[in-house]
């Protein structure tokens, strides 16, 4: 195919995840002189998921910084700068690195609006790359969102697809309060990375701002209900997809954020399958999958009408080897599993 | 007992003063020195600052312990002009915030101990530290407290019934930081000067460095104390207000103790000196010298708005009372140690300079005094009467907008007060 077949204009767009991200950041820096963007290997590199890819180029060293390794000092200078009126977006290379810099993000960062009494926001957004599947080992594979949504005073989202990367990542700026952006590495579609065809999709033109704390149906079923989040979401709609074939009909909802959870598109979509499967890419306990299921029984256990079905990582530290990590992660063999068994 | 303190104990024990009154610091050798010495390498040289109470040669000082101005030396002599061009005016001023603010201090305590305050981190003996700093700073600068910055609070017109409030509980912040340009108290040792940090770089940012225009140009102070300076935070934030430039006064105020550990097991070299190594100016000043601190907080933070770049200001100066209300000093420090600093004492150094300059007569001192009797009736009343916060407000503010899971827990919360509230009028 050359140049000169392609229409002169594409009827849809089509962006991966890491573009749609970098696209909502640049607009938003753009129309806003507040919004700047830091931390490791931001600038010249452009993320090394491609995060902040031609950023550096548009908007200098000034707007685009690089920072020394020190994830406590910069998560805090993103604090300060904050409550002094800016809008920062700070980026912890990996969620896993919460445990070096906690400190700032839960008990400042995400407590400084309700310590104030109301009087002092903290309106920044701390991205992170989460996820396994690409043999990172025990300490850069976790997805930690459930250790995030536990602790109060940050919202927590997690795109699945690039037009929700780019309408969470303007909601999460504009935001007053903080939010955790935590972005997949396996929806990024980075090319270096095995991905799901999925994460190269649709993605608005101009403003396009996702609501934080909705949930999206992402395939409408009438038989069992799987609600899960990022990258998750695809592996759940793959299995959907085939399980179709027999004639059964899985509902995905991909909640997009943990904080606030959606508990009431969790409910009604149970109230219409009476069966759920909560696949989670977090540990099994005291985790999101818990969460959901409690959001159903909470309010009325009778909608179940089959015991709810966890897929979540046990709880082992995330295995190096390729095959103990595929089989410790929720892929498409244990979540079809875990839909047979729901309708049993 | 690891080798420092074997070596501090060994220099305490052979200058053969009683140990309490040592402050623990370091001279640092050249490697040329050590290698020349004697002892096996892995024990480094170590010479304890001994008996030296007041600061060391290098100290900024204008005022001996009677409020006798003293001569113009190496260490004073960049600040002079700023103490000359005083007014009594000013000095009166200066006088009236260490009384009251001592005031305050006293009446929080009392009140802590009859109940009232579920903690209060007393100041005693650091009000000159806080008031020279606090004075010196401009309506548009802000600052980044610890806790025990109740002097400060002051100069930033909080008003004390807000920190009462605050260690009682009625109310988190206490006081509404963008109000009095004032940030939250912190308990978190060492992390609000990463904070500070960034606010300064947002300063930067919009452009309010280094005009010229004295409404405008803004810097930030950060204040912690010795025990402070060992923490990843505070390093931290040293290396980027170094790196970015900052309009920033790190302010450290070296009470000697970090609870009940002395400042030789936080730093073997002081905390001005270790400034240079991050690559700006640090200053030792007495703390307990009110015009010694206001000079070198005015300087610093003139060049800071300047766009010069960020200063350290250690304040040499002690605890006196305990950590908070809830240690006993007595288990871990002699009673000589404190009779040495309360020979120091900031107000009655202040008031000396004043009888001796003519500045105020007898009838001021006696105003001041009844001022700050007033001042404690009313905020103690105050206190007393403040009501308890309603349960549901435990649920507000955690997210800017309302946030549908928090309501439907306050909804659920309220509910099942309520039920009990219901069974209690049954029966």
């Amino acid at each position: 195919m050359t140049v000169t077949d392609r229409p002169a204009q594409a009827p849809t767009r089509r962006l991966n995840t890491s573009k749609a991200m970098v696209e909502a950041i640049a607009a938003e820096m753009e129309a806003n002189p507040e919004v700047f963007y830091l931390g490791e290997d931001v600038g010249a590199y452009g993320g090394i998921f491609s995060s902040t890819t031609g950023l550096l180029d548009r908007f200098g060293p000034q707007r685009v910084l690089d920072t020394p390794i020190s994830e406590t000092g910069f998560i805090g200078l993103a604090i300060g700068a904050a409550t002094e009126g800016m809008r920062p977006i700070v980026e912890l290379m990996f969620a896993d690195f919460m445990g070096v810099c906690l400190d700032q993000i839960y008990n400042h960062m995400a407590k400084i609006h309700f310590e104030s009494g109301g009087n002092v926001k903290v309106p920044m957004v701390l991205t992170t790359a989460v996820g396994g599947g690409y043999s990172d080992g025990a300490q850069h594979s976790q997805c930690l969102w459930g250790t995030f949504a536990h602790l109060p005073g940050m919202k927590v989202v997690a795109p699945a697809t690039p037009a929700d990367a780019k309408g969470l990542m303007t909601a999460a700026i504009r935001d007053d309060s903080p939010v955790v952006y935590m972005f997949h590495k396996g929806v990024m579609g980075l090319p270096w990375m095995v991905k799901n065809p999925r994460s190269i999709d649709v993605v608005p033109a101009g403003e396009h701002v996702v609501e934080i704390g909705k949930a999206r149906v992402a395939r409408e079923g009438s038989d069992v209900t799987i609600v899960t989040i990022s990258l998750s979401v695809h592996h759940a709609l793959d299995v959907a997809e085939q399980l179709s074939n027999e004639g059964i009909s899985a509902e995905v909802i991909d909640l997009r954020s943990l904080v606030p959870l959606d508990r009431d598109a969790i409910c009604a979509s149970v109230a219409k399958t009476g069966r759920l499967v909560v696949v989670d890419e977090d540990y099994l306990s005291f985790g999101m999958s818990a969460e959901v299921v409690a959001s159903v029984t909470d309010r009325d256990p009778s909608l179940f009408k089959a015991p709810p079905v966890r897929v979540a990582v046990p709880d082992i530290p995330i295995p190096y080897a390729r095959p103990l990590e595929y089989a410790a992660l929720p892929r498409q063999d244990r979540i079809e599993e875990a839909v047979r068994k729901a309708l049993r | 007992m690891s080798d420092l303190e074997d070596a501090a104990t060994a220099e305490r024990a052979a200058s053969g003063e009683p140990d309490a009154v040592h402050h623990h610091e370091t001279v640092v050798g050249t490697p040329a020195a050590r290698a020349g010495a004697s002892r096996p390498e892995h024990e480094v040289p170590l010479r304890a600052e001994g008996v030296l109470t007041d600061g060391g040669p290098d100290t900024v000082r204008f005022l001996d312990a009677e409020g006798n101005r003293l001569q113009t030396d190496e260490a004073n002599a960049p600040y002079a002009k700023i103490v000359e061009d005083m007014t009594p005016d000013d000095a009166q001023r200066l006088y009236r915030d260490l009384v009251l603010v001592r005031r305050i201090d006293a009446e929080g305590h009392a009140l802590q101990r009859q109940g009232e305050l579920g903690l209060w981190p007393s100041l005693l003996g650091q009000e000159a530290a806080q008031v020279g700093a606090g004075r010196a700073m401009r309506k548009q600068d802000y600052a980044f407290p610890g806790y025990r910055e109740h002097g400060v609070a002051w100069c930033r017109d909080v008003p004390p019934e807000n920190l009462l409030g605050m260690f009682r509980g009625v109310n988190h912040g206490g006081w509404d930081s963008n109000s009095h340009n004032f940030h939250l108290y912190t308990i978190v040792i060492g992390n609000q000067m990463l904070h500070a940090t960034g606010y300064a770089m947002g300063i930067q940012r919009d452009g309010d460095v280094g005009t010229g225009d004295p409404e405008r140009d803004a810097a930030v102070m950060a204040f912690t104390g010795d025990g402070g300076t060992a923490q990843g935070d505070y390093n931290e934030a040293l290396v980027f207000a170094s790196v970015a430039n900052a309009p920033l006064v790190f302010f450290v105020q070296n009470n000697q103790w970090a609870i009940s550990e002395p400042n030789y097991k936080q730093f073997r070299i002081p905390p001005y000196q270790r400034a240079r190594g991050f690559g700006f100016p640090g200053v030792r000043v007495d703390g307990n010298d009110v015009l010694a601190v206001y000079a070198v907080t005015k300087a610093a933070l003139d060049a800071a708005r300047d766009g010069q770049g960020p200063t350290l200001i250690e304040a040499f100066t002690y605890r006196m009372g305990a950590h908070t209300t809830s240690d006993d000093p007595t288990k871990y420090r002699s009673a000589a140690e404190v009779d040495i600093w309360r020979e120091k004492d900031p107000i009655k150094r202040m008031r000396g300079f004043m009888e001796t300059k003519g500045y105020a007569d007898a009838t001021f001192f006696d105003q001041i005094d009844q001022e700050a009797d007033e001042l404690a009736a009313r905020i103690r009343v105050a206190c007393q009467q403040m009501p308890n916060p309603e349960l549901p407000t435990m649920f507000d503010d955690i997210y800017v907008e309302p946030h549908p899971v928090i309501e439907a827990e306050r909804t659920e919360f309220v509910a099942y007060h309520a039920s009990f509230e219901q069974e209690g009028a049954q029966s």
